[in-house]
């Protein structure tokens, strides 16, 4: 093994035990998502001296980056405006990622999405 | 005493704090660095010690470079380097390690030959603004150095006038970098942020 990926897989490791002692998921548990998929992400928010966990709920537009330097962008219209949200996937304020609904996609990319209407978007997904 | 070590950059990926920070870190192959030979006043007229880094075949070192690591007991090195803040205590055949020289937290400085550019023009390689626009018919301005000196006086250019060059390929020091974390059983240092050179390059590690 390489150097470099020692280095990933200590990340790994290190990463996971601050989730651990944050109460949040293990990474192996959280990566089974993928484009397409609507997801739930819990994100902990830290305001001052309190925290809480925020959901974000959308679709799975993409993933890109390997190891620790892994991201994933999740899409939902908040009151008509459509809002974007990448997330680190190693990040150690994700709490939890759940899978509410899989969808059959054709692409990695799902930027096609963005210029449809959610009704379009779910025909197409549905018809998928 | 300070603290130096030689080593070769391995690569970049992130570092996550358990506060949920992404850092950006260097990964730096760093030791093990056997002392080689240690300058003293009385025979050399400065105090400084020189160590190695990197495994040399035996095949490949002359007779003369032979009997200097003879000498001091340790099997040949690809580079050899003298620090003058390391501590002259230290014996020819010590090994030096990052487990016990460098810790989280630690400021460092870091030295290496930094990436060759080529022949570069004045934007790239002096930051220049350029001089034109590109409307009003100007068209080959944009990147160009402007007035290079005055005129019949003094009726040259100074020296050491910035103009288009060679560029990078050049000992580049960057200070006050941060260690985020050592491995010492991988001979391992992870810093926040880039390091001069290439992949595989040399590097010299100093505490600050």
């Amino acid at each position: 093994m390489n150097k470099l990926d020692l280095v990933k897989n200590y990340i790994r490791e290190k990463t996971n035990q601050i989730r651990k002692e944050g109460g949040a998921e293990e990474l192996s548990k959280l990566s089974d998502f993928k484009p397409g998929d609507i997801v739930n992400v819990a994100v902990r928010v830290v305001e001052g001296d309190k925290e809480r966990i925020q959901n974000f709920k959308g679709i799975v537009l993409y993933r890109r980056g390997e190891g620790p330097n892994e991201t994933f962008c999740v899409r939902k219209v908040s009151n008509g405006v459509g809002v974007e949200r990448i997330f680190p996937l190693y990040s150690p304020m994700i709490q939890s990622i759940s899978v509410l609904q899989s969808s059959k996609v054709r692409r990695a990319k799902l930027y096609y999405l963005r210029g449809m209407s959610e009704r379009k978007i779910r025909q197409k997904l549905r018809a998928q | 005493m300070g603290a130096a070590l030689l080593g070769k950059k391995v690569g970049m990926t992130s570092y996550f704090t358990d506060k949920g920070q992404q850092i950006p870190v260097t990964v730096i192959e760093a030791g093990p660095c056997p002392v080689v030979k240690v300058n003293t006043i009385e025979s050399d007229g400065y105090e400084a010690v020189q160590i190695g880094f990197g495994v040399r075949s035996p095949k490949r070192v002359n007779k003369p470079e032979m009997g200097h690591f003879k000498k001091a007991g340790v099997q040949p090195t690809m580079f050899l380097k003298e620090f003058r803040v390391l501590d002259t205590s230290l014996k020819p055949g010590d090994v030096l390690k990052v487990g016990d020289l460098f810790k989280k937290g630690d400021k460092i400085k870091i030295s290496g030959k930094s990436k060759g550019r080529g022949f570069q023009g004045v934007v790239k390689r002096h930051h220049f603004g350029g001089v034109g626009m590109t409307t009003h018919g100007q068209s080959d301005r944009v990147r160009a150095p402007g007035s290079i000196g005055s005129s019949s006086f003094p009726s040259r250019v100074f020296k050491g006038m910035r103009m288009a060059g060679r560029m990078g390929g050049k000992r580049t020091t960057i200070r006050n970098l941060e260690v985020v974390d050592v491995i010492p059983e991988e001979n391992l240092l992870l810093v926040k942020g880039s390091v001069p050179g290439h992949i595989n390059g040399l590097l010299e590690i100093v505490k600050l």
